[in-house]
């Protein structure tokens, strides 16, 4: 009885995370596919080469990299001072400030990239990548500070004391006690704030104005144009960046002790 | 003043400052244009006219309140079957299975998955000529794609409730697998010492520890199905239309008089979710509290 449940469980689980790559996978390897062939009767990987060279497709790939990266780390500059503040630092303040922080997440990206689209046209920054990335560090940033913030309240300062009672500099006591202890924590951090940035939709088209094109605006024009293997191809392409990612830094995820629910809805 | 007490607030500067600067901005920008002021249209006067139009005008008022009334039906639909998929789902893990690092990558891995490619897979999936019509139709259910029930882009908003539901589950069961591995197990192992049996611990030990922790989490759900903009802009109908949707669509009217209508649709969608998003973290912090 135990195992049959385990197994239901597993494939059940399995099928959610399986079931949309699959049908994207099919989809974009497909050729005159029609409806009501259970499979594809002939397969190409011509569709997805096609996306994939686009010039379209390159120039959004290198936005959306550059962007999630600019983003990833200006969090990380930004976001481990505050929550060091926050953490090991006496401040009567530390709810109301968690409590502000909270605010731009919450609200709907909508409105948030409503209200600044004007003021960015004006400042010269709307359709640029430092513009978007800026406006994309509003949803980010705060969870950064709540992620660093689990990390540094894990955290014991007093290894730094040692290590400076012992004559270690304050460069050789970050790069030696300070940095691989905290290490896995930072990298979750840079982590979130890349895939927050990466699935971005609505503030990188009401900021980017049309003009800069990244790879969840290219999909988005895509799909109503309803050819399905181009919209599927594409949105692999979309997606396989983030596996990869999230395989690189895997280790990391495992190692830290950032618990998972609270990642992001966005 | 002491140096430590002023070297912590410079450390949390400049973080704050980029968060009141540009997200204050945004709240300023976009109250200040939702009251008339739009002083690159010459227009200098404070006003509620935009919300008086939206709300009552004969011309918007149908499209709002069915905006409202639609995005409180599919928010709240999902949001109930999200957690009471994610409360079945939790149970039926077991304390075992909810300690084991693979389903909780597995989970994990779910909730990194970008809503716009999740709105993308069901449009293939449930579509009238998508796979599942195809096996209906292997299976001799139906004969042509208008035999199959219209499941996505339909006006009742089933494909967007059936994004998030499938969407939230994953989020839902990791606040509770947390915070089941937090207390509940060992006072699960208490009661069951003291006699308890299944439903007497299920009842008495593990609903009222995670119900509040789910309550709180389905309401952040709820907050965020209600503002969001991707899936049912991909998933949706012309008619009716998701607040977020309608009003993206004021705000890029060619008329840029409706930009001032569009601001008060985001204000008002914005209010309703931050009222909401706020009651969740104040009995998330009650429910953390032992």
């Amino acid at each position: 009885m135990s195992w049959l449940r385990r197994t239901v469980i597993w494939l059940a689980l399995g099928a959610g995370l399986l079931a949309p790559i699959a049908v994207l996978g099919v989809y974009a390897f497909s050729q005159r596919w029609f409806y009501p062939a259970l499979l594809p009767p002939e397969w190409t990987a011509s569709t997805f080469v096609r996306q994939l060279t686009r010039p379209e497709t390159g120039t959004a790939l290198l936005n959306s990299s550059l962007i999630a990266l600019l983003v990833s780390l200006l969090a990380l500059l930004v976001g481990y001072p505050a929550a060091r503040a926050l953490e090991l630092g006496q401040l009567p303040a530390k709810g109301l400030i968690y409590a502000l922080l909270f605010v731009p997440t919450v609200v709907p990206t909508v409105a948030t990239g409503i209200g600044l689209n004007i003021l960015f046209l004006r400042l010269g920054l709307a359709g640029t990548r430092l513009g978007v990335a800026l406006v994309h560090l509003v949803p980010v940033l705060p969870y950064a500070v709540f992620t660093l913030g689990g990390v540094f309240a894990a955290y014991d300062p007093t290894y730094e004391a040692q290590a400076r009672v012992l004559g270690a500099s304050r460069w050789m006591i970050w790069r030696r006690v300070t940095l691989p202890l905290l290490l896995p924590g930072l990298v979750v951090t840079a982590l979130f704030a890349f895939l927050i940035s990466w699935s971005q939709y609505v503030l990188t088209f009401l900021i980017g104005g049309g003009q800069l094109v990244t790879l969840p605006t290219l999909l988005f024009t895509t799909v109503p144009g309803g050819n399905q293997a181009t919209t599927a191809a594409l949105a692999l392409v979309f997606v396989a960046p983030l596996f990869v990612v999230i395989a690189l830094t895997a280790r990391y995820l495992a190692g830290s002790r950032v618990r998972g629910g609270e990642l992001l809805l966005q | 003043m002491s140096r430590a007490y002023a070297r912590t607030w410079l450390a949390l500067l400049p973080a704050l400052a980029i968060v009141a600067v540009v997200f204050g901005t945004s709240v300023l920008y976009g109250v200040s244009q939702s009251l008339g002021w739009l002083p690159f249209l010459g227009q200098r006067e404070i006003s509620l006219d935009a919300y008086r139009t939206v709300m009552f005008g004969a011309d918007h008022r149908r499209e709002f309140w069915t905006a409202l009334a639609f995005s409180l039906w599919v928010s709240a639909a999902a949001t109930l079957l999200a957690a009471l998929l994610a409360l079945l789902l939790t149970l039926a893990l077991g304390p075992q299975m909810r300690a084991n690092r693979r389903v909780l990558t597995i989970l994990n891995l779910n909730l990194a998955f970008p809503h716009l490619v999740w709105a993308i897979g069901l449009l293939l999936l449930l579509a009238q000529s998508g796979v599942l019509a195809r096996i209906a139709a292997a299976l001799g259910w139906i004969e042509r794609p208008a035999d199959f029930p219209v499941l996505v882009r339909d006006r009742a908003g089933l494909g967007v409730i059936i994004a998030y539901v499938t969407k939230e589950v994953p989020f839902l069961v990791l606040i509770l697998v947390a915070i089941l591995r937090a207390q509940a197990e060992s006072y699960t192992a208490v009661a069951q010492t003291l006699g308890a049996n299944r439903w007497q611990r299920l009842r008495y030990v593990t609903l009222p520890l995670v119900l509040p922790g789910l309550l709180a989490g389905s309401l952040l759900v709820f907050a965020f199905i209600f503002g969001a903009y991707e899936v049912p802009a991909l998933l949706g109908v012309r008619y009716p239309k998701m607040l977020a949707v309608l009003a993206l669509d004021f705000f890029l009217n060619a008329d840029l008089r409706a930009r001032a209508e569009g601001m008060a649709l985001s204000v008002l969608m914005a209010l309703v979710v931050l009222l909401v998003a706020l009651l969740a973290s104040r009995l998330r912090r009650q429910a953390v509290r032992p």
